[in-house]
């Protein structure tokens, strides 16, 4: 049978341990292939045997690490479902699995629906009809109980931003519509209006799913890295954040060799907190290898927080160490000792090498400047998603995943506005209303011809 | 008393334009038809507006054409005027619409009716049915003829129980005063169909001499009018114009002042009416914000002074309907010719129907147009065609055609009046077909006369005239495709400057080159690159190659559809077996009965999870 490519999380969320990706259909392996980069050389999927285990990491668009994972295959017809199978077992729990998943749907597999693992699995004669029964009533049970959840978070505090991007969709379509449906009775196309709703409607699907990452983020957390050159007081402000003597603090250079990592709560966000080595050139072995990875998790960090030492004074070394952190916006600089008189280091010279930073000036051992530091964190991880008022707004997988569509063909139509003929509009205007209708439950097509009737007077 | 009038494999009832369908389909394709009527004078009426095509429907026309069937060439012979409409809003909305001398569309139908082997015109009003074994068998006139049959293909129109409602003056009728059709609801009940009621209404016809066209705006037709079917010779006939004027702020105070008197207010009119053709008094009351509606003044033939009032239906009371009229600039000294109604009528709810148009329980039995509950020319010529076409095919024995939603505005129709539910006379919008890029009216015939040809309605003429277009157009296709211009081309550079497109950079295809908006085929003539083309051919290069991104992206969607399409679901299904199904879905799969998971995805009620379930059900099914 030629069937189309899924993939879906197969642990059930909440339960811990290691997160599985599963993905089935014909081509699987080769698709994962393109974003799966395997530890040892030559052991691309590709070249795998059935039955094998790979280690390696699955990687972003940009070549960044999404997870490390260990990846098992199967071939048709020795699977579950009978067809080709990859399997991801993600190391970071939850959210790497989820980030993967989404990494695994960008390449155009589709995101599989409730049960049908199992459905192909018995339309492949893998099991009989009583065990896919089985299946189905409890795939049928958790999907009306999910429906009903599901809705009710589109309901409720949410409710008004689904209505006025479905209103402004309906809208729009209809607009367009009743212009090729009805001229006579319309005259022309409003073009402006139509722009104006598909624009403010792609914000509402914008301010969604960044709602829906804010969400996220409150129940997964973000990292944090400290990161500097030795002596600035790094292991200091761990502890101070902690609120407890972890790390030991010396007055020796390079006292931190390895990554500390610890759970930290800060206005709510659970935080993963690591502290580092400090870097500088040197020959110690050790040393070389703990700044090796302090490095790495700098990158892999959502934030970072870069500290300065006044008494020390700013340095090539602070420098070379700024120039090279990736994605400066992620960056809060933490210029420390401002308790000590002899200050090396001025507001000017700050302005001139990190112009645009977030700067917070602080003495950990006074506890001058944590408080805003804990602040720092928050506005910046609102900052990067949504306003602060509705947090507790999450949207499903699948939900993300018709918001996204649903935005590509809004924007798709955006860009093509004025430049092709309206029935051509259309076809991408039909795609957006069609997937907004899957979140809803509705039947938009229907309705924005309903809604023709009711806006205009129609009669010719 | 009951007496044996005769022997035919398919009896039409009504001659509309549904039924002038069905008959001729049925007797081309060999089968000995008869065609009842209830007025010989009324054949093919035209009892609304006098037009014929527009968005949607001239796709529909152009369609039936491809099929094999006579609306096209019979609007040919009859137009008065041709405009096409959208022109500049993309070649899947463009349109071509007719203004029709009714008189000579009916002569020019009863001609061709008249002239067809195989088929019988009676005038007779068919009262009662008679099914034996759930079949269908004989149909029996009011004055006692008892015609023996394989198949019927009702096609009532408006006429079933039909009642006129002018302001509080009522009566029994059908559309233009005919006598309505009164016995056969009774035996349609009888024989277990469930009828709802709609309504639909028409305006007052004018006197062409009482009206002051200098002030209205004048609506020519087309310099060079295009004509609807394939085969039609081109159109030279001087064209007639319309004339648009508005109703002014005066007009909706009469309204407003009778409206006491307005049966749709005062609750005498119960039947469900289209929103898209509201009465003018519904227009004035909903949209009293606005002080001015349009209102076309169209002719409704060469020999006759009758003038039709578009948009200005409705079902106030003679008096006010003539008060209404003065108040209307150009319409100071207007004479009232026939006066606008509002008609009430049975229809059966096409839930009751197969795709075929067969009813489901009664074999042999099948209805199309209006009764169906559909409204416009169009819509009824069409499903008139494929009733026609599949009685003939029931009494051959052979499999129904069934039209599908990315083939044609056919399918979409009779597919959409099977599925949904039907609250309203159902009228075709080009927005209800998902994949309307590639269901144009210009192509029509290149989707659909190969089917045609293969039931037997295209002959040999028209057969040969396609498969010459096609080869034609392959290799113009071939040649634009073949043929390009690299930078170094001194005559294309110097074109595509004087036309402000930009200069070459690689070698580039004509085909390609012909994808710049400002860029046409007629600059490949003018230029003398080739050879002048025929308009068909000219039309069908230039829109395959400049849509071709969209075109491609609509054939994906098919794609995906038609995997769902060509899962069928036995007929014998019994719902009640399958485990797993939601109880609404499993109600409306019950009343539906879909005959591929395609259709039953589209049926309201029915979620991706209850198709999954329903998956495992066959496929347990076809195991055992
Ligand atoms: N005066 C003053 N001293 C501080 C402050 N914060 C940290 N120190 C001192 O700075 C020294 C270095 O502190 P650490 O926290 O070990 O520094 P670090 O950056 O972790 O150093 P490495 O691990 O060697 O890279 C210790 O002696 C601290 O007591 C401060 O705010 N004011
Ligand atoms: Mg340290």
């Amino acid at each position: 049978m030629n069937q189309d490519i899924i993939g879906a999380i197969s642990t059930p969320p909440g339960e811990g341990g290691i997160a599985i990706v599963r993905i089935s259909g014909e081509g699987a392996i080769e698709k994962i292939n393109e974003v799966f980069y395997p530890k040892a050389k030559g052991k691309e999927l590709i070249y795998q045997k059935p039955f094998t285990l790979t280690l390696g990491y699955i990687r972003d668009e940009g070549q960044g690490m999404v997870d490390e994972v260990l990846v098992s295959l199967m071939k048709s017809p020795r699977s579950y479902t009978g067809e080709d199978m990859v399997e991801i077992n993600c190391h970071g729990g939850a959210l790497a699995a989820k980030r993967c998943l989404e990494r695994v749907l960008s390449l155009g597999i589709r995101l599989a629906q409730p049960g049908e693992f199992t459905q192909r699995a018995f339309l492949n004669g893998k099991i009989d009809a009583v065990q896919a029964e089985a299946v189905i009533d409890i795939i049928r049970a958790k999907t009306d109980r999910g429906l009903k959840l599901a809705l009710k978070q589109l309901e409720g505090k949410n409710s008004q931003y689904i209505k006025s991007m479905e209103d402004n969709i309906l809208e729009a379509n209809m607009l367009l519509e009743a212009s090729l449906d009805f001229s006579e009775d319309v005259g022309d196309l409003d073009y402006e209006r139509v722009r104006e709703l598909l624009q403010m409607s792609r914000d509402g699907i914008d301010k969604m799913l960044k709602a829906g990452e804010l969400g996220d983020i409150y129940k997964e957390g973000i990292s944090v890295a400290i990161c500097g050159k030795p002596n600035v007081g790094k292991s200091s402000l761990l502890n101070a954040l902690l609120g407890k003597e972890r790390a030991i603090v010396t007055d020796v250079p390079g006292t931190t060799r390895d990554l500390i990592e610890e759970y930290v709560n800060i206005r709510g966000i659970p935080v993963r907190i690591i502290d580092t080595a400090g870097i500088r050139d040197t020959s110690d072995l050790v040393e070389k290898l703990g700044i090796n990875r302090a490095k790495q998790a700098i990158k892999d960090a959502d934030l970072i927080i870069l500290v300065l030492d006044v008494e020390a004074g700013m340095t090539e070394e602070d420098i070379r160490i700024f120039q090279e952190l990736e994605n400066k916006e992620r960056i809060i600089l933490l210029v420390n000792k401002d308790d000590l008189l002899e200050k090396k280091i001025k507001k000017e010279d700050i302005e001139l090498h990190f112009s645009g930073i977030d700067v917070i000036w602080a003495s950990i051992k006074e506890d001058i400047g944590i408080q805003s530091l804990a602040e720092m964190i928050e506005r910046k991880v609102m900052a990067g998603l949504a306003d602060g008022e509705q947090l507790e707004f999450t949207v499903s997988l699948r939900q993300k995943e018709l918001l996204k569509e649903a935005g590509q063909y809004i924007q798709e139509v955006l860009e093509a506005l004025e430049l092709v003929p309206l029935d051509c509009l259309g076809v991408d205007m039909q795609n957006a209303l069609s997937s907004l209708g899957q979140l809803t439950g509705k039947d938009l097509k229907e309705e924005s011809i309903d809604r023709i009737f009711r806006e205009f007077c129609i009669g010719k | 008393m009951i007496y044996q009038a005769g022997n035919f494999e398919v009896v039409v009832i009504g001659a509309g334009h549904a039924g002038c369908e069905a008959a001729l389909a049925a007797a081309r394709m060999g089968c000995k038809t008869l065609l009842c009527t209830l007025s010989m004078e009324h054949i093919a009426l035209m009892p609304c507006n006098p037009s014929i095509g527009g968005p949607a429907k001239a796709q529909l026309v152009r369609e039936i054409d491809a099929l094999g069937g006579e609306m096209a060439i019979n609007i040919d012979k009859a137009q008065i005027q041709m405009r096409t409409i959208n022109t500049g809003k993309g070649p899947a909305v463009q349109a071509l619409r007719a203004q029709a001398d009714k008189q000579e569309y009916y002569r020019e139908m009863l001609k061709t009716l008249l002239a067809q082997p195989n088929l019988d015109l009676l005038m007779a009003e068919i009262e009662d049915l008679e099914i034996k074994q759930g079949r269908v068998s004989a149909v029996i006139t009011k004055t006692g003829a008892r015609f023996q049959c394989q198949a019927v293909v009702i096609t009532s129109g408006t006429y079933l129980k039909g009642r006129i409602i002018i302001g509080d003056v009522i009566y029994d009728g059908g559309p233009g005063n005919q006598f309505p059709a009164q016995k056969l609801s009774a035996s349609l009940l009888n024989h277990g169909i469930e009828l709802g009621r709609f309504k639909t209404g028409t305006p007052p016809r004018i006197n062409r001499r009482s009206v002051d066209f200098s002030k209205m705006i004048e609506q020519p037709g087309d310099d060079r009018p295009l004509r609807f079917s394939f085969m039609s010779p081109r159109i030279k006939r001087p064209q007639l114009s319309c004339w648009l004027t508005h109703s002014t702020p005066r007009t909706h105070q009469i309204v407003m002042d009778n409206i006491d008197r307005a049966p749709m207010f005062t609750g005498v009119i119960k039947g469900r009416g289209p929103r898209y053709c509201p009465s003018f008094e519904d227009k004035v009351v909903r949209f009293s914000h606005k002080d001015a509606h349009q209102l076309f003044i169209e002719p409704e033939g060469r020999f006759t002074d009758e003038m039709y009032v578009q948009g200005l239906n409705t079902s106030l009371p003679e008096d006010v309907q003539i008060e209404v009229l003065k108040s209307i600039p150009g319409l100071e000294k207007v004479r009232i010719m026939r006066t606008g109604y509002a008609i009430e009528y049975d229809y059966v709810p096409p839930s009751q129907l197969k795709l075929s148009l067969e009813i489901k329980q009664i074999e042999g039995l099948f209805t199309a147009g209006q009764i169906n509950g559909t409204s416009g020319y169009e819509e009824a010529a069409a499903q008139g065609l494929v009733a026609g076409i599949n009685a003939a095919l029931k009494v051959k024995e052979k499999e129904a055609l069934i039209l599908k939603r990315n083939e044609s505005f056919i399918g979409v129709l009779i597919d959409d009046l099977v599925n949904k539910e039907i609250d309203e006379p159902y009228r075709l919008l080009t927005s209800r077909a998902e994949y309307r890029l590639l269901l144009r009216q210009d192509n029509a015939d290149i989707r659909l006369t190969p089917k045609g040809r293969e039931i037997g309605l295209v002959d040999d003429r028209r057969w040969e005239a396609f498969n010459r277009k096609m080869e034609t157009l392959e290799d113009t296709r071939t040649l634009f495709q073949l043929n390009s211009f690299t930078p170094a081309h001194r005559e294309a550079a110097d074109f595509l400057k004087q036309k402000g497109s930009a200069p070459l950079k690689d070698r580039i295809s004509w085909w390609d080159l012909l994808k710049r908006p400002e860029i046409s085929v007629s600059d490949f003539e003018e230029m003398n690159w080739i050879e002048p083309l025929d308009e068909e051919i000219a039309e069908q290069i230039q829109i395959q190659s400049k849509y071709q991104g969209y075109i491609a992206k609509q054939q994906e969607q098919v794609k995906k559809f038609e995997k769902l399409e060509n899962r069928k679901i036995p007929e014998e299904i019994d719902y009640d077996e399958v485990y797993g199904l939601a109880n609404e879905a499993r109600q409306r799969l019950k009343a539906v009965r879909p005959s591929s998971m395609g259709q039953a995805s589209r049926i309201t009620g029915v979620n991706p999870a209850d198709i999954n379930v329903l998956y495992i059900f066959l496929e347990k099914k076809r195991r055992n």
